[in-house]
């Protein structure tokens, strides 16, 4: 067998010839629709590829994106920040998360903030890393602050099962994992009085492969069936996404309303069941999850099951964590954005007062958020 | 400015400068420092003189060390100002408890560095604090140089001119991420961390006019592009499909989230030319690195900006990095 290189999973799928074959595709398709579409790319993720690979430049201006809630960091509500940041203000505590989590701004700051003021705050690429960190700092509780969709909460659900079975006495968790289905039905079929009012423009939706890689493609089932909305998983790199965009132009032209899968070749319709099993043995369904912007969704996030409760942060540290619930500052429409309603540019503190450096809302902060997208690779052009 | 100082003021980008200017520039205002080029140049242009520190974690990586870094930066910060590095200082902060013989390893690799640039270090400093004031060891090296290619400036790019990467980009950058605790990623990249004056030897004697040039350190090549745009006001335009970027470092930049141009070298530099000088600079460049290219030219199409052209038609603008670089979530 020839070897896999990783260049093999992407170099072809960046080709410049091809991306503009789907360019001319969708175009020659975009011709026949009666009216424009609006497709929600649900995932941070697309919304990166899609800005950093210029693909509106190349589209139809009767086919257009609506920006969705899929960036785990851009929907963590202040008081959930506010949380990491009290944690990691404990004494003998070791903070850890992912990534872009250590910048996003709470009431008194960041965990960055927090790390320059002396706590001990750290980021992993694997959560598997926590289990290093506890032996090596066997005095100190490290509290793993986990945040992502389907994609990352499979690794959580092995380090509490690695907690469990090699008896780490010293990891706890702070769980923060949420689920895009139950977000997509919020955003078409909102039952929240705020949202009311609002007229959703969402035609179609782009699914992120990833999210399928574990959940499989049939959470997505109820959309065109329920709801009427197609969905096309797709994959991230700009060959990808040109496909899936191309496939849903072709359903609206041939009056289809399916799930379909760009992402063959790794997504299925049932997903990775082992991964399933896992998070179902250590996580259930929080009856209501607060998202930024958007509010209550019900059903939408997870939490460690009772049964491991010693292992679960927020109950051992209840005492010092604050609940109030903090509304985002008064001149942000990252709720908005979230939602589909408004393009980060319609902002009045984009690219002013809210910044990559100085983030307002939370959809600047993450790289993988609409508002930092569009800063970092549309403005002006 | 924020009220405290944040590991994203260290970053060679957008919240670096502003501490530059809000803080330092503010105080210490004159026009040779205003000039902010790599290397201050005095009296009447005949010399360079520049400083810097070093912390790296770890000490010892593939391809250098700490000691290694700290002769290579500040030499080639005189020698993209057209200088040949001739004496030095190094000045040291120990953390107690540190390995003599690591240390000594340390002294060795920058003696040999010396000897690449024919520099002499001729005044030096120790000072050792209580175990927790510093990481290990700092290093800080100050260096005097001799120009011999006069009126290299950021501020001297106009339309039509040429830009090139001394090499594949990104090398250090992705070695030191690879390397670093929490990221646990094998790999066999070995840092470019490399004393550049002889390679800018040779452009001087090839007769070239050196327009600008600068080693792409802290916030990448994107940040020296960038600031050349804003420093000449001009458009500085990127084919990105010309980019050197070595496989291993594009694979981690897709794993890790990141970007080549963005990451740093230490041995990796930009250099501007006119048009007429393009295909001899090209030449001399690929006399030491067979990975060199031709990457952008200058316009006035976006002034004080750089774009990035795709090879499907699309552009897009190329931003200083902002912000501590951060593993992608998933």
């Amino acid at each position: 067998m020839q070897k896999l290189e990783l260049k093999n999973l992407y170099d072809d799928f960046r080709d410049g010839k091809t991306i503009q074959a789907y360019a001319r595709i969708i175009a020659q398709d975009a011709k026949k629709l009666d009216k424009p579409i609006n497709i929600m790319e649900v995932c941070g993720g697309h919304t990166h590829t899609i800005m950093k690979f210029g693909l509106p430049q190349l589209l139809p201006t009767n086919v257009n994106f609506i920006h969705g809630p899929g960036c785990p960091v851009c929907i963590m509500p202040k008081e959930r920040i506010d949380h990491a940041y009290v944690l990691s203000q404990q004494e003998n505590v070791i903070l850890v998360t992912l990534g872009d989590m250590i910048k996003v701004p709470g009431s008194n700051g960041s965990l960055q903030d927090a790390r320059a003021k002396g706590a001990d705050v750290r980021f992993v690429y694997s959560p598997m890393e926590c289990i290093k960190i506890a032996e090596e700092n066997p005095d100190k509780k490290i509290i793993f602050f986990a945040i992502g969709f389907e994609t990352t909460t499979p690794m959580t659900a092995v380090l509490v099962e690695q907690t469990i079975q090699q008896k780490i006495p010293n990891l706890l968790f702070h769980i923060n994992h949420v689920t895009v289905p139950e977000v997509m039905v919020e955003l078409i079929d909102s039952r929240d009085v705020h949202v009311d009012s609002y007229n959703n423009q969402i035609d179609a939706f782009l699914g992120p492969s990833h999210v399928s890689v574990i959940a499989g493609s049939k959470i997505y089932d109820t959309f065109p069936k329920d709801y009427g909305r197609p969905v096309v998983v797709t994959g991230f790199e700009p060959v990808d996404a040109m496909q899936g965009i191309s496939m849903i132009v072709k359903q609206f032209v041939e009056k289809r309303c399916e799930l379909e899968v760009q992402y063959k070749r790794v997504v299925n319709h049932d997903g990775n069941v082992k991964a399933q099993k896992l998070i179902e043995t250590y996580f259930e369904k929080m009856s209501l999850f607060r998202w930024r912007g958007l509010g209550n969704v019900p059903d939408s996030g997870l939490k460690l099951r009772n049964s491991f409760a010693h292992l679960d942060a927020e109950k051992v540290y209840k005492s010092v964590l604050p609940i109030a619930e903090i509304e985002d500052h008064k001149l942000c429409i990252c709720g908005d954005i979230l939602r589909g309603m408004a393009k980060p540019q319609e902002c009045t503190i984009f690219g002013t007062a809210c910044k990559p450096t100085t983030p307002i809302g939370s959809c600047m902060v993450s790289s993988e958020g609409a508002c930092a997208a569009y800063y970092k690779y549309g403005n002006l052009i | 400015m924020t009220k405290t100082i944040t590991i994203a003021h260290g970053n060679g980008g957008e919240e670096n400068n502003e501490l530059i200017k809000k803080v330092f520039y503010k105080h210490f205002k004159n026009d040779i420092l205003e000039k902010s080029e790599d290397a201050a140049v005095i009296e009447d242009g005949k010399l360079a003189f520049t400083t810097d520190s070093f912390t790296v974690s770890p000490l010892f990586f593939p391809g250098g060390d700490i000691g290694k870094l700290a002769v290579c930066g500040t030499c080639n910060d005189l020698a993209m100002m057209g200088a040949k590095p001739k004496y030095m200082t190094c000045s040291v902060i120990i953390e107690e408890g540190f390995s003599t013989r690591d240390l000594e390893r340390i002294v060795k690799s920058m003696k040999k560095e010396l000897d690449i640039n024919g520099a002499i270090v001729v005044s030096g400093d120790t000072k050792v604090v209580p175990r927790g004031s510093v990481d290990k060891l700092f290093i800080n090296t100050t260096g005097i140089g001799e120009i011999e290619h006069k009126g290299i400036s950021a501020s001297n790019l106009r339309d039509g001119m040429s830009v090139f990467v001394s090499r594949d980009v990104g090398t250090h950058g992705a070695t030191i991420f690879a390397a670093r605790e929490g990221i646990e990623l094998e790999s066999t990249l070995q840092t470019d961390c490399a004393s550049l004056y002889p390679q800018v030897k040779k452009l001087i004697d090839s007769g070239i006019k050196i327009v600008a040039m600068r080693d792409a350190t802290r916030g990448g090549v994107s940040a020296v592009l960038n600031e050349w745009a804003k420093s000449s006001d001009v458009c500085i335009e990127v084919e990105e499909e010309s980019i050197p970027v070595q496989e291993e470092v594009r694979g981690i930049c897709e794993m890790l989230g990141f970007e080549a141009i963005d990451l740093a070298n230490e041995g990796t530099f930009v250099l501007c030319v006119a048009k007429e000088d393009e295909a001899k600079a090209f030449e001399v460049l690929q006399q030491t690195h067979t990975t060199a290219r031709l990457i952008a030219s200058v316009s006035e199409q976006y002034k004080g900006r750089v774009i990035l052209n795709s090879s499907w038609g699309t552009k897009r603008f190329l931003d200083l990095p902002t912000g501590e670089l951060l593993p992608r979530i998933c």
